[in-house]
């Protein structure tokens, strides 16, 4: 073979070769771009709660009405702490002063208490919400993430989403005259931060996460412990998970 | 505004009992929604009245045919009222009838409501009337006999052919009538009944229970509005009629009263978690309207006397009184049902560790006197009408 020849058929041989990785990679984006269209990137946001790391500081709910313009008004809340106390008689006493951000009453004997802990509340955006299947207006909806969110611009203030919830998570914003609740702080996590009582917690009692991905820090949460959520027989489906649950917690 | 609502809200505070969630202290469904299914109960059970006479063929009742069309008429119109004024944002609602959820309960409210009015009431009374319309625009006065020529639709053809096609016309949407308004009332006791959060309302009796109470309620009201309207007319009131009616009024009081019982004894038996929290609720909280007024003046008291009197059979002016008596405590006790059921379902916690109260205003939108005021305003509607589209003709006793 001459040299000029050998340069000939080297050529077109790279040539074949180099079009062919372009086309071929061509080939390949398609087919990742193909599965991707296939397997769409589920994303299901949730918290959990771990009941014996809450102390009751009430940090949650303060930090929640600042950060969402919640009413001051102890009577409507995003978020709040509820303290239970089990006496040595099985009586059970629920304490919920300014929905948890307030002094907790003293009156009852140490000696009296059989086990006492704090229970942080919020919407749990159900994946069978109630409240969305009443609203006659489509007001209360849910997203592609799961999260439960009312429209207040479509709401018309009927309160039958309040009715239904099973959670008493709902409220009727005394200004806007429409329902309202806990968003997870669709605001916040729409720019990759953590909702507002996430991220003021102090002993990191609530986490937040996508329970579709595997290495979530909730999705640790559930697989590392045992899991409860509260009023499961009313098959709502809640994604707000507890962890060390107490049964009289209702 | 505010400021008004925290004031009311902080009042309540101390009337707490037990653990409630801390946005359960306000009570949503107030007097208004208490009114809405006593209304609606009223216009279905007053139908229910006129279809016994045109399906059933209880030719006693004649007298009251038309007069029960009108009134339900009359309450229909208003029932819609208490809701939209209940609203956060009532010019909002429309988009219940243009964008409804259709798995929302209450979104079927457009519907029904449409359906009820349009293809049932209206049309039964059109049909009804429309030889009476005929002639009242022959006979009326400028600008009246325009009026009616255009609510008669400009139809002029009184022949026996016509008429005959009106009587099954008139049959036939009674037929169609009657579960149309079991729909309007069962569909509103469905609102409540489907709640599967709160254990007082959420229970398949809920509707059925909610229907027979309409249907004792309507039965009830027509018998109190013949009984006014008829002397007040210097004719005498036809005892028969009467009699029957208090009769039919009986037969209702008597299935109403044992489904409640069922639904009391299967609560009490079942005993379920609620059950202790219900117990002390009702006997707290709801024991003059519920014990007192809804059981035992608005149920056990008539049902009584109108058993005392099917047994017996008092002279006719000893007669007359005691139904007019029961009638009124009927009307008593289902309003009390309805105010039981609406604000019952609001005063126990979900949590199901305590109790929290509903005050009543006197004022203002959610207040007694704007419920009073949508509780009175059918009567006008219904003067106004008995005027427009007598039931009766002038000087005969009976109707055509």
């Amino acid at each position: 073979m001459k040299r000029k020849q050998f340069l000939s058929f080297t050529g077109k041989i790279l040539f074949l070769f180099s079009t062919g990785g372009i086309f071929g990679s061509l080939l390949k984006g398609s087919k990742i771009q193909s599965y991707i269209d296939e397997h769409p990137q589920v994303v299901r946001y949730a918290l959990g709660i771990q009941i014996d790391k809450c102390i009751g500081c009430g940090n949650c709910v303060v930090a929640c009405k600042i950060e969402n313009d919640v009413p001051k008004d102890p009577f409507y809340f995003r978020t709040w702490v509820e303290r239970y106390i089990i006496k040595k008689n099985d009586q059970v006493i629920v304490q919920c002063n300014e929905g948890g951000a307030g002094k907790l009453s003293q009156d009852i004997q140490e000696r009296e208490i059989l086990r006492s802990f704090f229970v942080p509340k919020l919407c749990n955006h159900c994946d069978n919400p109630p409240c969305a299947q009443v609203c006659p207006v489509g007001a209360t909806f849910q997203t592609d993430e799961g999260i439960v969110l009312v429209d207040s611009e479509r709401c018309i203030g009927c309160s039958y989403c309040i009715q239904a919830c099973p959670y008493g998570a709902r409220y009727m914003h005394p200004e806007t005259h429409t329902a309202d609740k806990c968003t997870l702080c669709y605001h916040r996590i729409k720019e990759g931060k953590l909702p507002a009582c996430v991220e003021v917690c102090p002993t990191q009692a609530r986490v937040f996460g996508d329970i579709e991905s595997k290495a979530s820090p909730l999705t640790r949460l559930k697989r590392m412990n045992k899991i409860h959520v509260l009023k499961p027989e009313l098959n709502t489906e809640p994604k707000v998970f507890y962890t060390d649950l107490d049964g009289e917690v209702k | 505004m505010m400021e008004t609502a925290h004031n009311e809200l902080s009042q309540l505070l101390s009337q707490i009992s037990g653990y409630i969630y801390p946005n359960e202290i306000e009570v949503h469904w107030s007097i208004l929604i208490v009114v809405y299914p006593y209304l609606t109960g009223l216009v279905a059970g007053a139908f229910i009245l006129a279809s016994l006479v045109k399906v059933f063929n209880i030719t006693e009742l004649k007298p009251t045919y038309r007069l029960s069309l009108i009134t339900a008429l009359s309450f229909l119109l208003i029932a819609p009222l208490p809701l939209l004024l209940h609203l956060g944002h009532p010019l909002r609602s429309f988009e219940i009838f243009l964008t409804p959820n259709l798995s929302s309960a209450m979104a079927m409210f457009g519907f029904v409501y449409a359906w009820y009015l349009m293809v049932v009431l209206l049309l039964e009374i059109w049909f009804d009337y429309r030889v009476d319309m005929i002639n009242f625009a022959k006979t009326a006065k400028f600008p009246m006999n325009w009026f009616y020529k255009v609510i008669s639709l400009f139809s002029t053809d009184t022949s026996p052919h016509a008429i005959a096609i009106d009587k099954k016309v008139i049959k036939f949407i009674t037929i169609i009538g009657i579960p149309s308004a079991f729909i309007l009332h069962g569909y509103v006791g469905f609102i409540f009944g489907s709640i599967k959060a709160n254990p007082w309302w959420s229970s398949v009796l809920i509707p059925i229970v909610f229907l027979f109470s309409a249907i004792v309620s309507g039965i009830a009201l027509i018998l109190l509005l013949y009984m006014i309207i008829t002397p007040s007319r210097g004719i005498p009131i036809d005892m028969k009629c009467l009699d029957k009616i208090a009769s039919f009024l009986l037969y209702a009081v008597i299935i109403d009263f044992s489904l409640e019982i069922l639904d009391f004894i299967h609560r009490l038996y079942e005993s379920e978690e609620s059950i202790k929290i219900l117990t002390e609720m009702v006997m707290n909280k709801l024991f003059i309207s519920l014990v007192v007024l809804q059981v035992l003046i608005g149920m056990i008291v008539p049902l009584s006397i109108l058993i005392i009197i099917k047994l017996t059979g008092f002279n006719q002016e000893l007669r007359k009184l005691l139904y007019f008596l029961s009638a009124i405590l009927i009307q008593i006790g289902i309003f009390s049902t309805r105010w039981n059921v609406v604000l019952g379902g609001q005063m126990f916690s979900k949590s199901l560790r305590g109790l929290t109260t509903y005050k009543l205003e006197i004022m203002g939108i959610e207040g007694f006197l704007s419920a009073l005021v949508l509780l009175i305003l059918p009567f006008f509607i219904l003067a106004l009408l008995i005027k427009i589209l007598p039931p009766w003709k002038k000087t005969e006793e009976l109707p055509i």
